[in-house]
């Protein structure tokens, strides 16, 4: 029971990150590999903000404001003069900027990790604590649930929501119906972004420290997520997602713990050579 | 003001050696029924590519309402009041009829709405989306769709499909509206219910229609005047009973 809740924490984490891959790929048709780096960039500002004010409250305002922008930067100067380019192009400079951010992070903060601050702490919760669930595990299940009710809220019933689906779907038709796609990618890049902070968060929770490769591991991880529940399904991400966080966990609590990064990846492979499109991906038809 | 809606100047464009188009000229007076028609292959879509930015012209302008939309993008051309449907239905297919419909309203100024306020659900948010949806409705009823629009956008039948994509190109509130191929597929029964639908909007939203059509019937019976292209370039233009037996018109489509 404390395990599975474990693991769903965890796996609201990945499928936070999940979804912003998953988004980016389903609207801008790219594989955004710098997006695990822009939870390190969330981490370091958590960091730093906490240093300066020691107030938890804005260093989390910090993390979002500066991710949120950070992701819409990287969009506009790496990934928009390359729109219409091949795909490998895309995914190359993609990443490079991941490549960069981590070497920014490595020049200004140095490699070690480096402990977040004591004023970065939950408060116990007494009740749950002593059923053996910290009290990070239940913040971020909850916190996790409540986000990725309101993205799916806000994605099916808003009318950007809307515009992002129609771009998603067929984004010529969507640009002659006068939706400006430019804007909507930028709008992606910012929720996903926004997401990745809040999954830094999470994460500094159960591990309080900052490293420069610190958004490697989960980003993978969440990629992989993203690709099982099937790419550009935004459903599909937060079933990939919280279905990697269970087994990772549960693998970690077995014998087999020495073994939980293969089994995580080959989940992958098994899923994908059974159903090729991911969990909950849909079947293109080619065209004849 | 003078009273033409759209003016094409010598419009073409070239693919490598194919010139798809040529000297293009059309001229269309505000709220007419205009006709485009030609063979297979003759350029008509290719037209239409042009007039709404999906291809930049390699020569020659044109207009509407007076203002040079040449080399301006899609959705700019689309604000400026010129919408399309698909010779191949392309809908939103996952999505709703009305949510379909919804997309087309995005630019609307009465319903404008920040994404903030979407996402924190303020009471803006509420009122916006409760008049878009209305609005979507009121467009719905006019092409009977009223009742499946809750239904998934591939989940109807083909006809109501193309009636679809009239709608949501309706929505974005167009002064120029381009059809391709609208009546494609559709049964004897459907393609006069399509007639009558087509005039009433040209009436009641004073908008000007320009259609590409095989069916002669369509045409003859909707459209005022025509243009007919052949190999990119204009072989007969004007009023329809003349142009229709216009001796070059049907030695283009028949052969000798």
């Amino acid at each position: 029971m404390i395990t599975l809740i474990d693991g769903l924490s965890l796996g609201s984490i990945y499928a936070l990150i999940a979804l912003g891959y998953t988004m980016v790929y389903g609207i801008a048709k790219m594989l955004n590999f710098a997006h695990g780096d822009i939870i390190m960039v969330g981490a370091y500002a958590i960091m730093v903000t906490l240093a300066a004010t020691v107030s938890p409250i804005a260093a989390i305002i910090a993390a979002i404001v500066i991710c949120t922008i950070l992701g819409i930067l990287v969009e506009k100067l790496a990934y928009k003069p390359l729109r219409g380019a091949s795909p490998l192009a895309v995914l190359i400079t993609a990443i490079g900027v991941s490549y960069f951010l981590q070497g920014l992070a490595q020049l200004v903060f140095g490699s070690q990790p480096k402990p977040v601050g004591s004023a970065w702490k939950l408060p116990a919760i007494k009740a749950i604590n002593d059923i053996g669930i910290t009290t990070s595990a239940a913040v971020t299940l909850i916190c996790g649930i409540i986000i990725m009710v309101a993205l799916t809220l806000f994605i099916k019933y808003t009318k950007t929501g809307s515009a992002m689906l129609a771009v998603s779907e067929d984004r010529g038709a969507a640009i002659l119906m006068g939706v400006n796609v430019n804007k909507i990618i930028s709008i992606t890049f910012a929720i996903g972004s926004a997401l990745a902070a809040f999954a830094g968060m999470f994460y500094l929770f159960q591990i309080p420290n900052t490293e420069p490769t610190l958004g490697a591991m989960p980003g993978i991880t969440a990629f992989t997520a993203a690709v099982i529940g099937g790419i550009g399904s935004i459903p599909g991400a937060m079933v990939g997602g919280v279905l990697l966080g269970v087994i990772e966990k549960f693998c970690l609590a077995s014998p087999l713990a020495p073994y939980t990064v293969a089994i995580k990846f080959s989940l992958l492979i098994v899923i994908l050579l059974v159903k090729p499109t991911g969990l909950l991906g849909k079947v293109v038809r080619e065209k004849v | 003001m003078s009273d033409i809606m759209l003016k094409t100047e010598n419009l073409g464009i070239t693919f490598g050696g194919l010139k798809a188009a040529q000297d293009v000229n059309i001229e269309i007076k505000k709220k007419q029924l205009y006709g485009l028609i030609g063979p297979n292959g003759a350029g008509k879509t290719t037209i239409f590519n042009l007039l709404t930015g999906v291809y930049k012209p390699t020569s020659g302008k044109f207009y509407l309402d007076g203002e040079d939309l040449t080399g301006k993008k899609q959705e700019a051309i689309n604000r400026r009041g010129i919408a399309r449907t698909f010779q191949n239905i392309r809908l939103f297919n996952n999505m709703t009829v009305v949510r379909n419909v919804m997309v087309g309203l995005h630019n609307n100024p009465e319903f404008k709405c920040n994404p903030f306020v979407s996402a924190f659900r303020l009471p803006r948010h509420f009122k916006v989306e409760k008049a878009m949806r209305e609005r979507a409705k009121e467009l719905l009823r006019i092409f009977d769709l009223e009742d499946e629009r809750n239904s998934l956008a591939c989940n109807l039948p083909y006809g109501k499909q193309r009636k679809l994509e009239i709608a949501r190109a309706l929505a974005t509130n167009p002064k120029l509206l381009l059809l391709d191929e609208p009546a494609a597929g559709m049964n004897p029964q459907e393609t006069e219910e399509l007639m009558d639908t087509i005039r009433f909007i040209n009436k009641e939203f004073d908008l000007t229609i320009l259609l590409i059509e095989h069916d002669m019937k369509l045409v003859g019976g909707i459209c005022e005047e025509l243009t007919v292209l052949n190999f990119g370039k204009v072989l007969s233009e004007g009023e329809t009973k003349v142009v229709l037996n216009d001796p070059e018109v049907i030695k283009a489509y028949i052969g000798d």
